[in-house]
């Protein structure tokens, strides 16, 4: 086999040395460590961190791809596979391999859907047919038989990606500008306004609409450039992140703004502008530690709504790859089986659950951070 | 407070022609005019000369700023800027890639729109901030800790959800309403209802929320105490003081989205079958019809901008210490 890294994977990666890098440089830092103990120490905190770091392992986990190789020609150079795996797929070989034929509802041992079957005794009766693994689908299995279970754990990752790497977009961008519009004021201010505000008002679904229909296009146009399906996909998971990041910046940007124009006429920023101190210097050393608790209670609160926000833009059409694994997908695969009789409901209710386990565990930390981080929540809210 | 209107109003003029040169490249630089007959020919039948008659019964022919073919102004004015772009700002929308005049489906498709948006809207404003302040009354009891438990689950829960949960317990299992559709007249109430009860709930968590937050904030304030010393009731207090005075903020969220009502709900329009603006612009993305995602997008735009200068105007109506000037 070999390792295949998509640009997606390397970005995940980036991001987690990031973090790993930050919170090495918290180790002795105690007024950075604090806030965080307190979060540690609540129920509530630990609960959810438990589980979002569970969601994170599985994502993670399906982060780590290869290619398998295939069974050498003789006289030919190795051959390998074009499906692309997984260090997940790999753990969870068994899932993935027992496949049916359609649905099965959850724990069956016979098919959804009647088949005309040939009895011990010869006579042709219609009945539903055994499945090949009776027992084993915990979630049952979707439309072309795949373990639900098993697309569940495969859509984690899609969902997180969307969430950090937005974010990762999102960050400079917001940090960057909203300080600068809050220190610099004048003309600055008034570009910088004059952007947010536009593209604020353009409808955002529509402007995430029109970027994915240009992206999608230049994929098809330049179909060569990518050797593998799973490439495709993730280009324009990459495409989706970036316009949601492009566009995102905006809500923070304002409250930075309006931050820094108060933190700006502030004794320490004004001494260290007597000392002659220079404005980049100024805006990385003073304020932006001062404003660090808003950026990372505005992370952690996004993060959750940019989860849901794939199953919805994956509905209009404008979300991931169909092909992909996700959420979205699964909801939009299955929701017309309600109709049916009796109700296909096993592929929704797992779709719903492990968003809304992954979501509430999001919401649940998110408020215990700015519990601890806001010095105006003093734990009221 | 005219002359500062107006000073909006040409403010404005900027931000839509920023607006217009941004989707202008996204759907005529990045996304030539050629890659949109490619679309729309599909990959059997494009031939160069195929493609060159699709531009030209769709207008695309042009060049993109300098057409310089023609003599005088026209060799400015004779663009597909101006011709798709421009055009837009006196709301001449044209017509869509399959022939059909915008702005008349436009019209049509308003009321329906507005049909679900404007209960949803005035209905949910009043219970959310209903919720709110009961939460607010009962702060520190068991209620309330039990309506935030409430309320961050709800939030939690996809849009998509209450959707299609919606449709199946209330039109499928219990038949109250039919599960999608629309129909003009007396009878439109039938199918109104789902979606307007749908979207209400689907908002609880996030706006109740939301607003005790507010309330919760202005509660800690001094001159909730003064009222308080003086010996008003917790009620009096609440309503006269805590919400007159949380205003300005509950405007800022609410007055802005008022203008963009006319624009209707993607998910809930499509996924209803209700024939407004949402599931038009919807079909329009899904059929990869720019000219009508370029007008939505303006209309969107322009609407927003209106919004903010009626949030500026109601904030003189709450607040008579704001004067524009």
């Amino acid at each position: 086999m070999i390792p295949v890294l998509l640009w997606s994977d390397a970005l995940l990666f980036l991001l987690l040395a990031g973090v790993f890098i930050l919170v090495w440089a918290m180790r002795h830092r105690d007024w950075l460590r604090d806030p965080w103990r307190q979060v540690m120490k609540s129920r509530v905190g630990q609960g959810s961190a438990l589980i979002l770091a569970a969601f994170f392992a599985i994502g993670l986990l399906d982060s780590l791809h290869y290619r398998e190789r295939l069974p050498d020609v003789p006289g030919k150079p190795a051959q390998y596979s074009g499906e692309v795996l997984s260090a997940l797929d790999w753990l969870a070989t068994p899932l993935r391999e027992r496949v049916e034929k359609t649905y099965s509802a959850p724990l069956a041992t016979h098919l959804y859907a009647k088949e005309t079957l040939k009895g011990t005794d010869g006579v042709e009766r219609r009945d539903y047919p055994p499945l090949k693994y009776p027992g084993t689908h915990l979630l049952g299995t979707d439309k072309v038989g795949q373990d639900v279970l098993y697309l569940s754990l495969k859509s984690i990752r899609t969902g997180l990606l969307i969430g950090a790497l937005t974010t990762l977009v999102m960050l400079p961008l917001a940090l960057g500008l909203g300080i600068a519009a809050g220190y610099f004021g004048g003309r600055v201010d008034d570009v910088i306004q004059y952007v947010y505000t536009t593209l604020n008002s353009i409808p955002g679904v529509l402007l995430i609409a029109a970027a994915v229909l240009v992206v999608q296009v230049q994929v098809e146009a330049h179909a060569a450039l990518f050797d593998t399906a799973a490439a495709r996909a993730d280009v324009r998971l990459l495409a989706l992140c970036a316009i949601m990041g492009l566009t995102g910046w905006t809500g923070l940007a304002r409250l930075l703004r309006g931050e820094v124009l108060k933190l700006r006429e502030l004794e320490f920023v004004q001494a260290a502008r007597a000392f002659g101190v220079r404005p980049l210097r100024i805006l990385a050393r003073h304020l932006l530690p001062n404003v660090m608790h808003l950026v990372l209670i505005t992370v952690v609160l996004d993060f959750s709504g940019l989860v849901l926000a794939e199953a919805v833009l994956s509905y209009v059409g404008v979300g991931v790859d169909p092909a992909m694994n996700s959420f979205g997908n699964m909801i939009n695969g299955a929701r017309l089986e309600l109709a049916r009789e009796p109700v296909v409901w096993w592929q929704l209710a797992a779709a719903f659950v492990f968003m809304f386990v992954l979501v509430l565990a999001a919401n649940l930390f998110a408020d215990k951070v700015r519990d601890a981080l806001d010095p105006r929540a003093g734990g009221k809210t | 407070m005219l002359n500062y209107l107006l000073r909006r109003v040409l403010y404005a003029i900027p931000i839509l022609l920023g607006v217009n040169l941004l989707t202008f490249a996204l759907f005529f630089m990045v996304n030539t005019p050629d890659d949109m007959a490619r679309i729309h020919l599909g990959v059997k039948r494009v031939t160069p000369e195929a493609i060159a008659r699709w531009k030209s019964e769709h207008g695309y022919d042009k060049p993109l700023f300098l057409n310089e073919k023609v003599e005088g102004a026209a060799r400015v004015t004779d663009t597909l800027f101006v011709d798709k772009s421009l055009k837009l700002f006196v709301f001449d929308f044209g017509a869509s890639d399959d022939g059909r005049d915008i702005a008349r489906e436009i019209k049509t498709r308003m009321g329906p729109s507005l049909a679900i948006a404007l209960p949803t809207f005035f209905v949910g404003l009043l219970s959310y901030i209903s919720f709110a302040l009961l939460l607010t009354f009962f702060r520190g009891t068991s209620l309330d800790a039990g309506g935030v438990i409430l309320c961050v689950a709800l939030m939690s829960i996809s849009g998509l959800f209450y959707v299609i949960g919606g449709q199946y317990l209330m039109g499928k299992l219990w038949h109250w309403f039919p599960i999608s559709g629309w129909q003009p007249g007396g009878d439109a109430w039938k199918f109104l209802a789902m979606p307007v009860v749908v979207s209400l709930v689907a908002g609880i968590g996030d706006s109740t929320r939301f607003y005790r937050a507010l309330f919760l904030e202005e509660m800690g304030k001094d001159y909730v105490r003064t009222a308080r010393a003086k010996g008003l009731s917790d009620v009096r207090v609440l309503f006269r003081h805590v919400l007159g005075n949380a205003m300005i903020p509950i405007l800022t969220g609410v007055v802005v989205v008022l203008p963009r009502l006319f624009l209707g709900s993607l998910i809930i329009e499509s996924f209803f079958g209700i024939p407004g603006l949402g599931s038009y612009t919807i079909d329009a993305i899904q059929s990869q019809d720019f000219a009508i995602v370029r007008s939505m997008v303006f209309l969107g735009s322009f609407l927003y901008i209106i919004g903010l200068m009626l949030t500026d105007v109601s904030y003189t109506l709450a607040d008579p210490r704001v004067r524009l000037e």
